[in-house]
């Protein structure tokens, strides 16, 4: 697992090429069913570009939002962050890996009953900032928390 | 491929706080087997949360999240035995539902 783990980041490099004809393969699939998944958002490999796919413009620095993350994740395969957003209204919760090949790891829409909390567990390729995006109300909260990364998990 | 989620909904209060473990690959596409072929892109793009058929989280996700992906969130105005519901849907089309009742504090 873990040699081929290794002989995998070695790879990864010149992956990209055919990352993208994956992903051309899955957007075949995906339009079949899921017309609201955030095709280009998913799919943009700038933190930046995925932020635009989010409507997220002129985002306010919060401290209303709690992002619960290691300081050093040993394995980025397995990288557990929770967020708390103690906005009122907070209406969609998105997480950003901000150095992955795909920033936008997920994005959380809170309807009626629920918190404004979310927990799950991402993969790092290197050391990033995870960053959270909060909708709320028709404005854009973020929280960044940096994750060292020892061991890269994007494979 | 699609195999039982694990879930758990326990009541603290009025809020059920609801754990959920899927089975699933998560394969990025950029990982290599053995023979040095790329293993394809295989995840769950969609998860939706109901709480008695009302939904209260939805969810998109990339090839980002771990494998065996865990989810946890918590529903205000639960009461036990109520019926909580997850479903995931991935990019080959696969779905799979569970459904678990609150269970009281303990």
């Amino acid at each position: 697992m873990d040699v081929l783990r290794r002989s995998f980041l070695k790879l990864t490099a010149g992956a990209g090429v055919l990352t993208a004809a994956a992903a051309a393969g899955l957007v075949k699939s995906g339009q079949t069913w899921a017309a609201t998944w955030n095709k280009s958002g998913f799919e943009s490999k700038a933190a930046a570009d995925a932020l635009k796919s989010l409507g997220a413009s002129n985002l306010i620095d919060s401290k209303d939002i709690a992002i619960t993350a290691p300081d050093i994740a040993e394995n980025g395969a397995v990288v557990p962050v929770a967020v708390t957003s103690k906005i009122p209204n907070t209406q969609s919760i998105s997480i950003l890996a901000e150095k992955n090949p795909f920033p936008l790891a997920a994005t959380f829409d809170l309807s009626g009953g629920s918190e404004s909390y979310v927990s799950t567990r991402i993969k790092m390729g290197q050391t990033s900032n995870v960053r959270a995006v909060i909708r709320a109300d028709g404005k854009f909260y973020t929280a960044v928390k940096e994750v060292k990364v020892t061991i890269g998990g994007c494979g | 491929m699609a195999e039982p989620m694990k879930i758990r909904a326990t009541l603290q209060g009025d809020v059920a706080d609801v754990r959920i473990l899927m089975l699933h690959p998560m394969e990025t596409g950029q990982r290599k087997d053995a023979k040095g072929e790329i293993v394809p892109v295989h995840f769950i793009q969609s998860v939706v949360v109901t709480h008695n058929g009302k939904t209260v989280l939805d969810a998109q996700w990339s090839q980002a999240i771990s494998r065996n992906p865990f989810l946890g969130l918590r529903v205000k105005g639960a009461k036990a035995g109520d019926k909580m519901s997850v479903t995931w849907t991935d990019n080959k089309g696969d779905k799979r539902t569970d459904e678990v009742a609150v269970a009281a504090a303990s």
